[in-house]
């Protein structure tokens, strides 16, 4: 939303700067987003005098002339216009200065003369057309005096950011009333030279009337709130005036004709949307309100071909839609040259009919965004009165009355109850029952008192306002958000624990840091299919589906890296993944996700330089092993993590946390380039993130705030007796997992065996076919005495001796 | 022997020791220095011990500490000239100290990661804990129950992406605000940080996923002064000891609304390109939360009342860090991820 400083200005007599009122509105109305300084191309022109001007010697037309522009010495200029003469004031522009059309002056010579700058005219300064030399100014000031100074030709736009609550701001008339009430000021609309003030008459109808020979009807009932016209007959289409061009240009409209500028105008100044028909232009003498029939088409100003819906609004002569109710006018019957006599329309729509009908059609207007948040209905009328006596002024003809008013009944305001004391509770600050009083009158709410307590009528503008807590909102800010007091008082912390599933993040993210792993956060979407959740309105086909693991999205950044040549990959994420399910929101689950692949760590020059290490040096699956046992044992402190092979070859290994399954750890296949090493991926659930409705809508099902219970890991005396060890070496055939074996060894030992440690795994020479060679270390302690050789032999033959029988597992020689 | 003439024959013995040790040409010469006067049986450093004895109970302390200091500082002029004579008769070098450590990979927190635990960090200090909700939710719990009129231009800027069947991927964390007051009894203050999602273009400035943050605070007797100071306090910590200000805004789920400002760090409040001239940079929104709201979760709005806040930590981490494209946050690039490690 642009609004004009000087047209504000035209309302209010503040005494505010741009920047000043910009504070202001911002702290107190709406925010100001930007100012926008206009004509500042003319900032370097000055106003000068010609002191002398004699011809030029050389030249029939040319004059030279010493001009007077403050500087303190004569300039000499040369001057082609006739109308140059001395004693006469000129806006000039000096050398070095860059005229508006982007000429920049230099010192030099003309036939021989020196000129330094030039006196400009209208055109050059882009002021007007006007051909009759330079223009000449009767204003009395300094020489010197910038031309902005000296005549109202700048302004500052100021472009607002108006809430979708707040319409009656989408007005010179709404911004300028609120304006004063912040500056104390009074307020009354701009006063336009020589404007009649005459109103034309009205007749009422809920239905139907003639407005002069036309008649006006609405179809059926509830179309519109109200809908106003009026004839206006023998106007001249012409340009409009220089005071109205700038007007409409300083908020960033563009002048038409004068007709359509009227109109123009008033929407900006009132708020109100208006359109002129033209009168020749319509079939039957009629003017219907109805819906559209569905197919029906209509060209818009805009000159394109619309398809209308039933369920919109047109405004139709006897045959064809003429407009777009609250949308746009048709090409038809726009006002060109050759019109002569209009019939203008002021009507009132109920917002949500003009929203989804500027959606359905694709077409925004000034008209359809102030009908879609709400336009004043008590306003038709002036605006009727102003667009028509501007018609008048600017373009001549006669209105022609009555205007008809259909539709209308005026709705008493229902009165909202204020507590003075509910207003110092909600805001923390005791305000004085008359300073409330005070805020709501200023910008026109209606407060009748009783006691300390209100009953507030809001007036017809603020539809917004309809309850207290909106009324305290207009107290707090026009009293100004910093005029409350910044102190922090006293409060209850919350009474609820974290949310489970967050501290289970953090615990695995900080494990995952620590592990030397980069968090990702990227994005869901991905390029599903049959048993994915698609989105109903994607941006594209390549992000219809959300993801149903984490690992598809990771797999994409590795390729990612892979392609800009980075093929140490180690990222993780923490997020959510989506099954669909039937008639349901989607089945939501949190997961991490890991995928590694490359260096497990920088090389170093101390680094062994062979094949077997080039290998070694890279993640491997047992890295992947290791963080997985890292995240789950993160994911749930103190409970036994287990790793099964996998039965399926999709994974490696399934990942568990006491019975519970969590996820897996596999190789991911990748579009990668031949010197990529292999992706490892681990995807694990950190739980079902629930989204069922907590208690039906009004009302809640409170249960009692959760603190998790930390898991504690309890001291083990350290042993103070010394340990004993010896290594098994084993012949191990290839059916047999290493699982079993350890199995074994564990339930033979007994409770003295501390550690089981696999430190070689040797296929090859001297290791028969089938078989693999194994090597554990066990070592062994008793927690108050030294252990005997003969124990440890004992131990050692008793698991051989089971190995062999249970396992076929023999000692390797 | 008395103590003066027991400190000069130790400062003798310290003095000789030193000149014969450290002038010791080869480890043949230091081992006869060391023998001389470290060795076990006719060492000065021992005949100085023995003379100890000699020595009268109340000057026995201050001779013990002498000789303790001449033994101790021989010892390691012994041992240094021996690891000195003993690098140059291996011919080995010192090794090159300045060659590279062996390092790990350094692991790091997504720059929007740590942006939410410092915002998490300061609110946690003033009372809050973390709640969270689902990203797929109902049009209820994301729309209807924040009070958004059906069909209002206040959806405009909440452009949604739906979902095939049902719900809808949520536009901001305030659905769980929701869920929270219909779930838990006030006093309730919770910071719920979360993705949500838009259907906005993936450009420089503009992602359809991307992370927010809110709070909400809810019991009884919360006021405007309240919010003011908590998002003051939250600000003062977060962007240092910037200026605040408020001013009037409107969000459908609450009353009054408040955007907060923080001044330009930049132009320190006078005016740039960064701030559009204003001198103020906008943080966040907020407000007291709006009694259809709190009638929404079944919460009496005449006996509790509210406030909450939301902000955008990606819109933070790419000023903070200086990021001149959102997409980078999300391309996931290992060396952008391991810049920014803190």
């Amino acid at each position: 939303m642009n609004v004009s400083y000087e047209w504000l200005r035209a309302f209010v007599p503040f005494e505010q700067s741009p920047g000043e009122l910009r504070d202001l509105i911002t702290s107190h109305i709406a925010t100001v987003d930007e100012l926008v300084a206009l004509r500042a191309d003319l900032a370097d022109i000055v106003i000068a005098r010609v002191v002398e001007e004699a011809p030029h010697p050389d030249s029939d037309h040319l004059h030279v002339t010493k001009v007077d522009a403050g500087t303190g010495t004569l300039l000499d200029v040369v001057c082609g216009a006739p109308n140059v003469a001395a004693g006469k004031m000129y806006p000039f522009a000096k050398s070095g200065v860059t005229l508006p059309g982007g000429l920049k002056l230099q010192k030099r010579k003309i036939r021989g003369a020196i000129s330094d700058g030039m006196l400009c005219s209208a055109r050059e300064l882009a002021l007007g057309v006007e051909q009759d030399g330079i223009m000449e100014l009767n204003i009395d000031v300094p020489p010197g005096t910038p031309l902005l100074n000296a005549l109202p030709l700048g302004d500052t736009q100021i472009v607002m950011d108006v809430g979708a609550n707040r319409p009656d701001l989408l007005s010179h008339l709404g911004v300028a009333r609120e304006v004063a009430a912040v500056t104390k000021k009074p307020f009354a609309l701009p006063e336009i030279e020589g404007l009649s003030l005459t109103s034309p008459g009205t007749v009422t109808s809920p239905e139907a009337a003639s407005a002069s020979g036309i008649d006006v009807r609405i179809a059926e009932p509830d179309l519109v709130n109200r809908f106003m016209g009026v004839v206006i007959r023998g106007v001249k289409v012409g340009p409009s005036p220089e005071w109205l061009v700038r007007r409409l240009e300083s908020i960033g409209s563009r002048s038409i004709n004068n007709v359509v500028d009227a109109s123009n105008y008033v929407l900006h100044e009132l708020g109100q949307p208006t359109h002129a028909f033209d009168l020749a232009k319509l079939e039957g003498a009629a003017i219907v309100v109805r819906r559209a029939s569905e197919g029906e088409k209509i060209t818009t100003l805009d000159g394109t071909e619309r398809t209308l819906r039933d369920d919109m609004i047109v405004i139709a002569d006897a045959k064809r839609p003429q407009a777009v109710a609250g949308v746009m006018g048709g090409r038809d019957s726009e006002v060109t040259d050759a019109t002569t006599d209009v019939f203008l329309e002021v009507a009132n729509f109920n917002p949500r009919r003009i929203r989804n009908a500027r959606r359905a059609l694709g077409l925004s207007s000034d008209a359809s965004y102030r009908f879609e948040r709400g336009v004043d209905i008590a306003i038709a009328p002036r605006a009727l009165e102003r667009v028509a006596n501007l018609i008048v002024l600017l373009a001549g003809g006669r209105v022609e009355g009555p205007a008809v008013d259909l539709a209308y009944t005026p709705a008493t305001p229902e009165r909202i109850p204020l507590r003075t004391a509910r207003v110092a509770r909600l805001l923390g600050e005791t305000l004085g029952t008359d300073e409330i009083e005070g805020y709501l009158r200023s910008v026109g709410f209606d407060a009748d008192r009783t006691g300390d307590d209100f009953r507030v009528a809001a007036p017809t503008w603020r539809g917004d306002v309809t309850i207290e807590a909106d009324l305290i909102e207009e107290v707090a800010r026009l009293r100004g958000y910093d005029s409350f007091p910044v102190e922090i008082r006293p409060f209850r912390p919350g009474a609820l624990g974290d949310d489970p599933q967050w501290l289970t993040s953090k615990r695995v993210r900080e494990a995952l840091v620590g592990a030397g792993l980069l968090e990702a956060r990227p994005m869901p979407f991905v390029v599903g299919g049959e048993g994915f959740v698609r989105l109903t309105n994607p941006l594209s086909e390549a992000e219809a589906y959300l993801r149903r693991e984490v690992l598809d999205t990771l797999a994409r950044r590795a390729e990612y890296n892979l392609a800009r040549m980075q093929g140490d990959v180690r990222l993780f994420e923490i997020g959510s993944v989506f099954t669909p399910q039937d008639g349901e929101l989607p089945l939501e689950e949190l997961r991490v996700g890991v995928l590694v692949m490359g260096r497990r760590a920088p090389a170093h020059f101390t680094d062994p330089k062979s094949p077997e290490f080039e290998q070694w040096a890279v993640y491997d699956q047992w890295d992947a092993k290791a963080l997985a046992e890292l995240m789950a044992s993160a994911i749930r402190p103190g409970v036994g993590v287990t790793l099964e092979e996998s039965d399926d070859d999709s994974a490696m290994w399934a990942v568990s946390v006491g019975d519970a399954n969590i996820g897996v750890v596999r190789q991911v296949s990748l579009d990668a380039p031949v010197w990529a090493s292999s992706a490892f991926g681990i995807e694990l659930s950190l739980g079902v993130i629930d989204s069922t409705q907590v208690a039906p809508i009004g009302e809640s099902a409170h249960r009692p705030a959760v603190r998790p219970s930390p898991v504690v890991t309890k001291y083990q005396p350290l042993p103070t007796t010394p340990a004993a060890e010896f290594d098994l070496a084993l012949l191990v055939p290839d059916s047999v997992r290493g699982e079993q074996i350890e199995e074994v060894i564990k339930r033979v030992s007994g409770k003295l065996l501390e550690r089981v440690e696999l430190f070689d795994r040797y296929v090859g020479q001297g290791v028969e076919p089938g078989h693999r060679s194994l090597a554990w270390r066990l070592t062994f302690r008793h927690a108050e005495r030294t252990l005997r050789d003969r124990e440890l032999d004992a131990r050692r033959s008793d698991i051989l001796r089971a190995l062999s029988d249970e396992l076929n597992v023999r000692q390797r020689n | 022997m008395n103590l003066s003439e027991y400190v000069s024959e130790a400062d003798a013995v310290e003095r000789d020791g030193a000149a014969a040790l450290q002038s010791a040409p080869d480890l043949d010469a230091l081992e006869a220095a060391r023998i001389a006067f470290l060795g076990d049986r006719q060492g000065r450093v021992k005949a100085l011990q023995e003379a100890l004895r000699g020595i009268s109970k109340e000057d026995k302390p201050a001779a013990g500490k002498r000789f303790n200091e001449a033994r101790t500082r021989l010892v390691s002029l012994h041992d240094d000239r021996k690891a000195a004579l003993e690098r140059a008769s291996t011919g080995v070098a010192r090794d090159d100290l300045s060659l590279p450590a062996r390092r790990q990979w350094r692991g790091a927190k997504h720059p929007v990661t740590l942006v939410i635990e410092e915002i998490e960090g300061i609110f946690r200090e003033l009372g809050f804990t973390i709640a969270q909700g689902p990203e797929a939710e109902t049009e209820w719990y994301n729309f209807g129950a924040l009070n958004f009129p059906p069909n209002h231009p206040a959806l405009d800027a909440h452009d949604t992406l739906y979902l095939e069947g049902q719900g809808l991927l949520r536009t901001h964390t305030s659905p769980v605000q929701v869920r929270t007051l219909q779930k838990y009894e006030p006093p309730i203050r919770v910071l719920i940080p979360g993705n949500v999602y838009r259907r906005d273009f993936f450009d420089a400035s503009h992602a359809p996923a991307f992370a927010q943050i809110e709070g909400l605070c809810v019991d009884e007797g919360i006021s405007f002064v309240d919010l003011k100071s908590t998002l003051n306090a939250f600000a003062e910590r977060f962007f240092g000891a910037s200026r605040t200000r408020f001013r009037p805004s409107f969000f459908p789920f609450t009353e009054p609304s408040a955007e907060m400002d923080v001044q330009c760090g930049i132009c320190g409040g006078s005016g740039c390109a960064a701030c559009k001239g204003t001198g103020w940079i906008e943080i966040l929104g907020s407000g007291m939360v709006h009694p259809n709201v709190l009638a929404a979760a079944g919460i009496d709005s005449e006996r509790y009342t509210g406030w909450a806040f939301g902000m955008g930590p990606a819109r933070i981490a790419i000023s903070r860090y200086k990021i001149p494209d959102i997409r980078i946050l999300y391309d996931s690039d290992v060396r952008f991820l391991e810049q920014i490690a803190e």
